[in-house]
C-alpha cells in the first residue's frame, strides 16, 4: 500500500505528463474532425512541456535569480537554493517550435476547407474516392 | 579553413534570410542567391571533408564556448560524407528544379527558395551537431519547412502534408521525450558527454526508456515500415520540386541520426550486448524491405512507384545498422550515400518525364526512349543502381549489406535482400518495356523516318545526369569510400 501511494503520489507529476500524451494521442488518433487532431497535437506537444518544466523543479527552491546587490556579489552559489534553469530555457525553444508547427497546421486546415468545405476526416476523404 | 563547419551551415540560412528580402527588390536576385547559399555549403562540406581526412575527428565550437556548456559541432568519419552527400544533392535539385518551381509558384517563388534552404540548414544541421537538444531543434526546422515544402503540389497535397505533419510531430515529441529522460538522468544534453555518463547507467529503466521514445521518434521520421504512412502520400502528392529534395534526403538524414544514436550517445556495447533487441529490429526490417518492394509492384503509377521503393530502402539501412557487425554497418553507411544519390536521381527522372506528360501513370510512358532519350538514360542508370548491378554504386552497398547478413547468421533478412531486387528488376523493366515501345501502331518510327526528340529544359536534364555520373563515380570509387571514411568511422 505504501509503495502504491508512493508510486503515484510522489510522483504525480509524471503521471500528469502521462494522461495529458494520453489524452492527446487519443485525440491524434481517434478524432475524426482535422482541428480536434490538431488541438491533441498540441496538447501531445505540452505534456512533453509540462515534463520537463516539472523536471527542473526542486523543493524549497527559488527562481533561478542570483541577486547582484550590495554585498551579496562574490558569494557561493548553493545550487540546492535554485531551481534548474536549463529545462525551462529548452521548453522556450520548445514552445516556439510547437507554435510553429501549429501555425503551419492551421493553415493546411484553412486550405483544406477552403478545398473540400469540410473538415470531418471521412467526408474528405469520400470527396478524394469519388474523384481522386 | 577552421570556419568551415560553421558557414556549412549558417550559408544556407543567411541566404534564406536574403531571399526573403531580396523578393522585394528583385524576384531575379532569389535564385542565384540560393544557388550561392548551398554551393557555399557545397563548398566547405567539402572543405571538411578534407580536414577529416588529414586530421580525423574536430570540434567547432559555435561562439567560443566550450561544450558540454556550449554547443559544438562535431565532426568526424562518419559524417563528413553525409555532409557532402546532403549538401550536393540539394544543391543539384535546386538548379534543376528551378524551371518547375517558377512555373507552379510564380509569384510564390522566393518563398519557396526559402523553405528549400531552410530545410536544408536543418538536415546539415542535424548532421553535424554534437549536441541532442539541438538536433531536436533543427529536425523541427527541417521538418516544419519539409510540411509546408510538401503541402504545395497536386489537390490531395495539403491532407498529406497534413497527415505528415501529425505523424511527424509524434515522431519529434518521442524523441523530445526521450533527451528529457537521458538529461534527467545524466544532466547532460551534449552527445560525447552523454557517451561518457551513460555507461553507468547502463542497468536502468529510465535510460532504456530513453533509447526506445528515442529510436521509435526516428523511425517515424525516417518512414521505417510500419511506421512509413506519412511518406507515400507526402511525396507523391507534392510538387515534384519539393519531393526531389525531400525524399533522397530527409529520411536518409534520419536513418544518419539513428547511427549517431547508436553508435556515439549509446555504444555498440549497449544495443547489442545490453539490450537485445537486433533480432526484433532485423525481422521488422526485413518485413520492411518485402512490403515496401511488393507495394511499389502493385503501384500503376511511376512517382507512386518511386515513394514505395524509398520506403524499401529504408528498411534495408535499418537492417544493415542492426545485423551488429562491422561488414553490415558498412553496408548500411555506404547505402545511405548510394541512396541519397539513387533517389535524386530517381526522383529528377521523374520530374523530367512529367514535365512533358500530365501524369506518370505508366500508360503515358510510350514511346518515351524515343522522344526523351537522355532523361530515360539516367533513369536507366539510377534504375541499374536500385537494383544493384555491379558499375553503379547500389551493387557495392547491396554487397555488403548481404555478407553482412551472412556473417549475422540472419538469411530471412539476406532473402528479404534478394526478393526486393529481384522486384526492383521486375518493377523497372515493366517500366522500361512500357517506354521502348511506341504504342502507336498508325504513327511508327517505320512510316515517319524520324522522331522529334521532346526534352525536358537543359538545366533539368544537366542535373539529371549530374546525379546519374555521380551514381557511377561513387560506385567506381566505393573501395576509396570505405576505406578512408566508412572504416575508420567504425573503429
Amino acid at each position: 500500500m505504501e509503495s502504491i501511494t508512493g508510486l503515484i503520489l510522489a510522483k504525480y507529476n509524471y503521471w500528469m505528463y502521462i494522461s495529458l500524451m494520453m489524452v492527446g494521442l487519443y485525440a491524434m488518433i481517434a478524432k475524426n474532425n482535422l482541428v480536434k487532431k490538431i488541438i491533441g497535437m498540441n496538447i501531445l506537444q505540452t505534456a512533453i512541456i509540462l515534463f520537463y518544466i516539472s523536471i527542473g523543479a526542486k523543493k524549497g527552491a527559488t527562481i533561478p535569480i542570483i541577486m547582484h546587490s550590495e554585498g551579496h556579489g562574490h558569494e557561493a552559489v548553493h545550487a540546492v537554493q535554485y531551481i534548474n534553469p536549463l529545462p525551462h530555457v529548452l521548453m522556450l525553444t520548445a514552445i516556439v517550435v510547437s507554435v510553429a508547427t501549429l501555425g503551419v497546421a492551421l493553415a493546411l486546415a484553412i486550405r483544406l476547407y477552403a478545398r473540400f468545405g469540410t473538415l470531418e476526416e471521412d467526408e474528405i476523404n469520400d470527396q478524394v474516392r469519388e474523384a481522386p | 579553413m577552421n570556419q568551415y563547419p560553421a558557414f556549412l551551415i549558417i550559408a544556407p540560412l543567411l541566404a534564406a534570410c536574403l531571399i526573403a528580402s531580396a523578393a522585394w527588390l528583385r524576384r531575379s536576385l532569389c535564385f542565384p542567391i540560393a544557388v550561392l547559399g548551398l554551393g557555399t555549403s557545397f563548398l566547405s562540406s567539402l572543405g571538411v571533408a578534407a580536414r577529416v581526412l588529414t586530421d580525423g575527428h574536430f570540434q567547432y565550437r559555435m561562439g567560443g564556448w566550450a561544450p558540454p556548456l556550449g554547443i559544438a559541432l562535431e565532426v568526424d568519419y562518419l559524417n563528413a560524407p553525409v555532409l557532402v552527400a546532403v549538401s550536393g544533392a540539394a544543391l543539384v535539385s535546386l538548379i534543376a528544379t528551378r524551371q518547375i518551381i517558377e512555373r507552379e509558384q510564380g509569384p510564390k517563388a522566393p518563398v519557396f527558395y526559402t523553405l528549400m534552404l531552410l530545410a536544408v540548414t536543418g538536415m546539415l544541421g542535424m548532421t553535424a551537431t554534437g549536441d541532442a537538444f539541438n538536433l531536436y531543434v533543427l529536425l523541427e526546422i527541417s521538418s516544419i519547412t519539409g510540411y509546408a515544402l510538401t503541402a504545395s503540389g497536386d489537390r490531395l497535397a495539403p491532407l498529406a502534408s497534413l497527415r505528415y505533419l501529425l505523424l511527424g510531430t509524434i515522431g519529434a515529441s518521442f524523441y523530445l521525450l526521450g533527451v528529457g529522460l537521458l538529461y534527467m538522468m545524466t544532466g547532460t544534453l551534449n552527445m560525447a558527454d552523454l557517451s561518457h555518463l551513460l555507461p553507468a547507467l547502463y542497468g536502468s529503466d529510465a535510460i532504456f526508456a530513453a533509447f526506445l521514445l528515442i529510436l521509435c521518434g526516428i523511425w517515424l521520421k525516417a518512414a521505417l515500415f510500419p511506421l512509413h504512412a506519412w511518406l507515400p502520400g507526402a511525396y507523391s502528392h507534392a510538387s515534384h520540386a519539393s519531393a526531389c529534395l525531400l525524399a533522397p534526403l530527409m529520411t536518409k538524414v534520419m536513418i544518419y541520426v539513428m547511427l549517431r544514436v547508436m553508435f556515439t550517445v549509446f555504444t555498440p556495447a549497449y544495443v547489442f550486448e545490453q539490450i537485445s533487441l537486433e533480432g526484433f529490429v532485423v525481422t521488422l526490417a526485413s518485413v520492411a524491405v518485402v512490403a515496401g518492394s511488393l507495394m511499389a509492384l502493385a503501384q500503376r503509377n511511376l512517382r507512386r512507384m518511386a515513394v514505395y521503393i524509398v520506403v524499401a530502402e529504408v528498411g534495408y539501412m535499418v537492417g544493415g545498422a542492426w545485423l551488429g557487425n562491422q561488414t553490415a554497418w558498412t553496408g548500411a553507411i555506404l547505402h545511405l550515400l548510394n541512396d541519397v544519390l539513387m533517389t535524386l536521381c530517381l526522383f529528377l527522372a521523374i520530374a523530367a518525364l512529367a514535365g512533358r506528360m500530365e501524369t506518370t501513370d505508366f500508360k503515358n510512358l510510350k514511346g518515351l526512349f524515343s522522344t526523351m532519350p537522355f532523361s530515360m538514360g539516367a533513369l536507366v542508370l539510377g534504375a541499374m543502381s536500385i537494383i544493384g548491378v555491379p558499375p553503379a554504386c547500389g551493387f557495392f552497398s547491396k554487397w555488403f549489406l548481404l555478407k553482412g547478413a551472412i556473417e549475422a547468421g540472419r538469411f530471412d533478412f539476406l532473402a528479404a535482400l534478394l526478393f526486393s531486387s529481384l522486384i526492383n528488376v521486375v518493377l523497372f523493366f515493366r517500366l522500361f518495356e512500357c517506354a521502348l515501345y511506341s504504342g502507336d501502331d498508325h504513327h511508327g518510327p517505320g512510316e515517319h523516318g524520324h522522331i522529334e526528340i521532346h526534352e525536358a529544359p537543359l538545366s533539368l536534364v544537366a542535373s539529371l545526369w549530374a546525379a546519374a555520373a555521380g551514381i557511377l563515380a561513387v560506385g567506381f570509387y566505393s573501395g576509396s569510400i570505405v576505406n578512408n571514411f566508412i572504416k575508420p568511422a567504425l573503429m
